[in-house]
């Protein structure tokens, strides 16, 4: 099925979110989009999907003109959707959620959950995509959720696949298994349109890429141009993609955690013993596949969960039994893992948002009284110096596109002098400017003598920034080492394969 | 600002994570917009105004020849309509003394409104005003009629107890919320309950019996105990004003109210930036049950209402209405009250100069209710352009 686009246009009010797009995606080829966020991709897939009314222009489906009402409108027509944020029903199976909103029945309104079942499985034999149909939504891990949400839309017959983001969410094997899935639905016919910002991805699968730039699609490139130059095309402006810095100069540990062991609330061991010490003026690097306790540690390091053992000292005291208020009072910066969930509060405006762990410091209020104008100063300057792209600063922050939402975060955390920078993921959902921008004030903090920890599940970002790697896995620390560390070895001791081989042990 | 990435955003957000983001902010999002507020009204009155055509004998009649000579039917029903708001008006703002109705009946209203208010913008379904203006009722009671204390200094002591044992009760739910987690709606409800045996426990005792009275009922507080009146009016309604400023300036200037605000869009957020949770639930339905209190004391200490089992009337949970019609904020809160406030007044001469049915205006008020609670619907009527965000949301609450 051939999809062509043709001078679509989205206008909401005086703004024109995609402006005369047009884009072909041939049979059996795999479409990149890429473009910031807050470029207009989303726009032009949701029109794509009938969840917008183009302004102008026209569909086409195998040269056929078409409108999409409603993405029953879409389905029928052969285009299925995989979202950023998945679609499933959590305590319901694969098969169930597969059939869902096209239940089989057998006589008396009875559900064919064998049919389905069947149905999955066929599907999943036919692209290698392995799933159990009879497992619970609820207990897959990530990518194997992606995968049912791809066999929902290839129940429905759909040809031209929509891949929104799809390894956002995922970890590096994840993302090579995805890679596998989709030149597989290639071999077999489908077509994939391929919404991304990731350079390197865009290059190991792509077949045709379309740069999309403040709605308007600014070029087409194949995939063997290099990441410098789609990067500026994406951007409009030459980007950096490594991360400049001079060596360390190490001072004293600052940070000191001691056998820290942390226990879930379901009485797990997530953290296990860890020890580490963080030095002033050095990015420590925290390594590995989601869910190895990373999250829990940093957490326990700012006192948002109380260690079950351990303790955990901060220039010569012992913070182990502090809560957020006290760490964050004794010097500790904290860009969270997930921003919206603890990062900032979306509906207060950019302008609150910036001073959400410093308004009851002297310098923004006055007793009881907010100091509403000092408020306001702070807002402009913060927005001034780390570009952030508001409206203005009463806006939400929920309006704001990622990369300006984590802006604001990054922006108030380094609003105040620190002894130490926890930042979890600080450039995921990021475009590539501010990933530049972000990164490199980052270093600057280094620099001032800061001690950094940075846990990522990125390696690049890991590589690019570190000054030494301490790699997570199941709970522990398996081992600290040196950038200069091959990428396989990092990415076994992430797998837990094996321990260091003493590849530049620090 | 002609940006893109910043002004694509409020028309058509990225999925950001919907899941989680919906459910920090649930509460925020059942919450009506003003129009919505607005179009709820206006649509309670035309069915009411359906309802008054359908009481009125005389267009009933009319009915019967319809077909024959259907003006009849227009005319008589718009007499009827006409007569029905025309005596509400009149009811509620058409004199001196339906204004001071008006506003006696606005003031409680607006002061337990502001505690759901409150408590809302924490986070809180505060279903329990009206077991804290009856433990607020009984101590103002107790105090106004059971002591002898100089006027001034018994009115004051008689509100502070009204006051600080509201906010005891309410401080009962945050705490439970805060400390085991208890989820407050079904605590404040649960608390009406108490209170409601409180106050007969109380009622039943020697000295809250009025004497020669075979009823559960107290004497009415001392006049040295009572608001002072002007032109009928006691000056405790003055209370509710000043009430409404502090609540407004708490909740938009103080750090306190910035923290209040935090922790009922995002919790998480809210402790990661190192707030107490626990500390803003407690002291929030602290400070949503004084004002329960402060609404009772207008009617023991204001009209000298004697205490009953049935003192707080349905003021504890038209006060939810109240709130949620004026968005949880003070100023909507202030406008709803006396909306309300006049419907009630206004109610009564309806039946009596136009012989609609006294519970029309109950009715009124129940339409209003439904209508705010079905944002969609009213959406759907008036083709309004909703955020789309409200729709959905309904099983949401349970959530905060």
């Amino acid at each position: 099925m051939k999809l062509e686009i043709r001078g679509l246009t989205k206008r909401f009010g005086s703004f024109t979110a995609n402006d005369a797009i047009d884009l072909t995606i041939e049979p059996g080829e795999i479409h990149c989009l890429l473009g910031e966020n807050g470029a207009g991709k989303s726009t032009l897939m949701n029109m794509l999907y009938g969840l917008l009314d183009p302004s102008e222009g026209e569909i086409l489906v195998d040269d056929r003109p078409v409108t999409f009402v409603t993405p029953a409108d879409s389905i029928a027509a052969g285009i299925g959707m995989v979202h950023q944020h998945f679609m499933l029903v959590p305590v319901f199976t694969v098969a169930e959620n597969v059939m869902l909103g096209r239940e089989q029945t057998r006589g008396l309104g009875v559900l064919n959950r064998a049919e389905a079942a069947a149905r999955v499985r066929e599907l999943s034999e036919r692209y290698g995509l392995r799933v159990d149909p009879d497992r619970l939504v609820e207990d897959l891990p990530v990518g194997v959720q992606q995968r049912v949400e791809i066999i929902k839309a290839l129940a429905n017959d759909a040809q031209v696949l929509i891949l929104d983001e799809p390894t956002a969410v995922l970890t590096p094997q994840e993302i090579d298994e995805l890679m596998q899935i989709m030149r597989e639905l290639k071999a077999k016919g489908t077509s994939i349109i391929f919404i991304t910002h990731k350079l390197r991805e865009v290059k190991a699968v792509g077949d045709r890429i379309s740069v999309i730039r403040r709605g308007k699609v600014v070029g087409t490139a194949s995939p063997d141009t290099s990441e410098a130059e789609l990067a500026e095309m994406m951007v409009g402006r030459s980007v950096k993609l490594t991360v400049d810095k001079d060596a360390a100069t190490t001072g004293e540990v600052v940070l000191d955690a001691r056998g820290v062991t942390v226990v879930d609330p379901r009485g797990h061991q997530v953290v296990k013993d860890v020890s580490f010490e963080a030095r002033a003026g050095e990015v420590l690097g925290i390594a590995g596949v989601q869910g190895n306790g990373q999250t829990e540690l940093i957490k326990s390091l700012l006192g948002l969960v109380r260690p079950a053992a351990g303790e955990i000292w901060l220039d010569g005291r012992n913070i182990s039994t502090h809560g957020p208020r006290e760490s964050l009072e004794d010097g500790i910066g904290y860009i969270p893992e997930d921003r919206a969930h603890d990062g900032y509060v979306g509906s207060f405006s950019v302008r609150e948002n910036l001073v959400l762990d410093l308004y009851r410091s002297d310098d923004f209020s006055r007793g009881p009284a907010l100091n509403r104008e000092a408020i306001a100063a702070n807002a402009r300057s913060r927005i001034e110096e780390f570009d952030i792209r508001t409206e203005t600063a009463d806006s939400p922050v929920s309006s704001l596109s990622g990369g300006n939402q984590q802006k604001v975060v990054v922006a108030r955390e380094f609003s105040r002098p620190l002894k130490v920078l926890i930042a979890s993921q600080p450039t995921r959902g990021v475009d590539v400017g501010s990933i530049e921008f972000i990164h490199k004030r980052i270093i600057e903090e280094r620099d001032r003598g800061t001690a950094v920890i940075i846990v990522s599940t990125e390696l690049d970002e890991i590589f690019g920034l570190s000054d030494r790697i301490a790699v997570m896995y199941d709970g522990r620390i398996v081992g600290t080492v040196t950038p200069d560390i091959a990428r396989e070895d990092i990415g076994l001791m992430m797998a837990g394969a094996h321990e260091p081989a003493e590849g530049g042990a620090a | 600002m002609s940006d893109p990435t910043t002004t694509e955003k409020p028309v058509a957000p990225e999925p950001e994570r919907p899941a989680r983001s919906r459910a920090a902010s649930s509460m925020q999002s059942w919450l009506p917009t003003v129009k919505d507020s607005v179009a709820a009204i206006v649509l309670a009155l035309l069915v009411g105004a359906v309802l008054i055509m359908f009481s009125t004998p005389r267009v009933i009649e009319s009915l019967s020849y319809f077909f024959s000579y259907p003006w009849d039917f227009f005319k008589f029903s718009g007499i009827a309509v006409f007569d029905g708001y025309s005596a509400l008006v009149r009811g509620s703002v058409g004199s001196g003394s339906s204004l001071v109705r008006t506003i006696e009946r606005a003031a409680p209203l607006i002061c337990a409104g502001l505690g759901v208010t409150l408590a809302f913008r924490a986070g809180m379904f505060n279903i329990g005003a009206q077991g804290q203006m009856i433990l607020g009722a009984v101590a103002a009671g107790y105090i106004g009629f059971h002591y002898d204390l100089p006027v001034g200094l018994h009115l004051l002591l008689a509100l502070a107890g009204a006051i600080v044992l509201g906010g005891l009760w309410g401080g009962i739910a945050g705490f439970l919320k805060a400390r085991t987690g208890a989820h407050e709606v079904i605590t404040t409800i649960m608390l009406n309950y108490v209170g409601r045996f409180v106050i007969l426990f109380f009622l039943g005792k020697e000295t809250f019996q009025r004497p020669n009275s075979d009823n559960l009922l107290s004497p009415p507080v001392n006049d040295s105990a009572t608001f002072p009146a002007v032109f009928g009016l006691h000056l405790g309604v003055l209370l509710a004003i000043v009430a409404a400023l502090g609540i407004w300036w708490l909740l938009e200037r103080s750090t306190w109210g910035f923290e209040i605000r935090a922790v009922g869009a995002n919790p998480q957020a809210a402790r990661t930036a190192g707030m107490s949770v626990s500390r803003v639930y407690i002291t929030a339905m602290v400070v949503a049950g004084m004002l329960s209190g402060l609404a009772v004391s207008m009617m023991v200490l204001g009209r000298q209402d004697p205490l009953t089992d049935q003192i707080a009337g349905s003021v504890g949970f038209d006060a939810i209405t109240v709130a949620l019609l004026g968005r949880a904020t003070p100023l909507g809160t202030v406008l709803a009250g006396l909306l309300f406030g006049a419907l009630s007044a206004g109610g009564l001469t309806m039946q009596a100069a136009a012989g609609v049915p006294p519970e029309l205006a109950q009715v009124l008020q129940a339409l209003i209710v439904l209508f705010v609670a079905a944002p969609a619907l009213v959406r759907g009527l008036f083709r309004l352009r909703g955020d789309g965000q409200a729709v959905g949301v309904e099983a949401k609450g349970w959530g905060g």
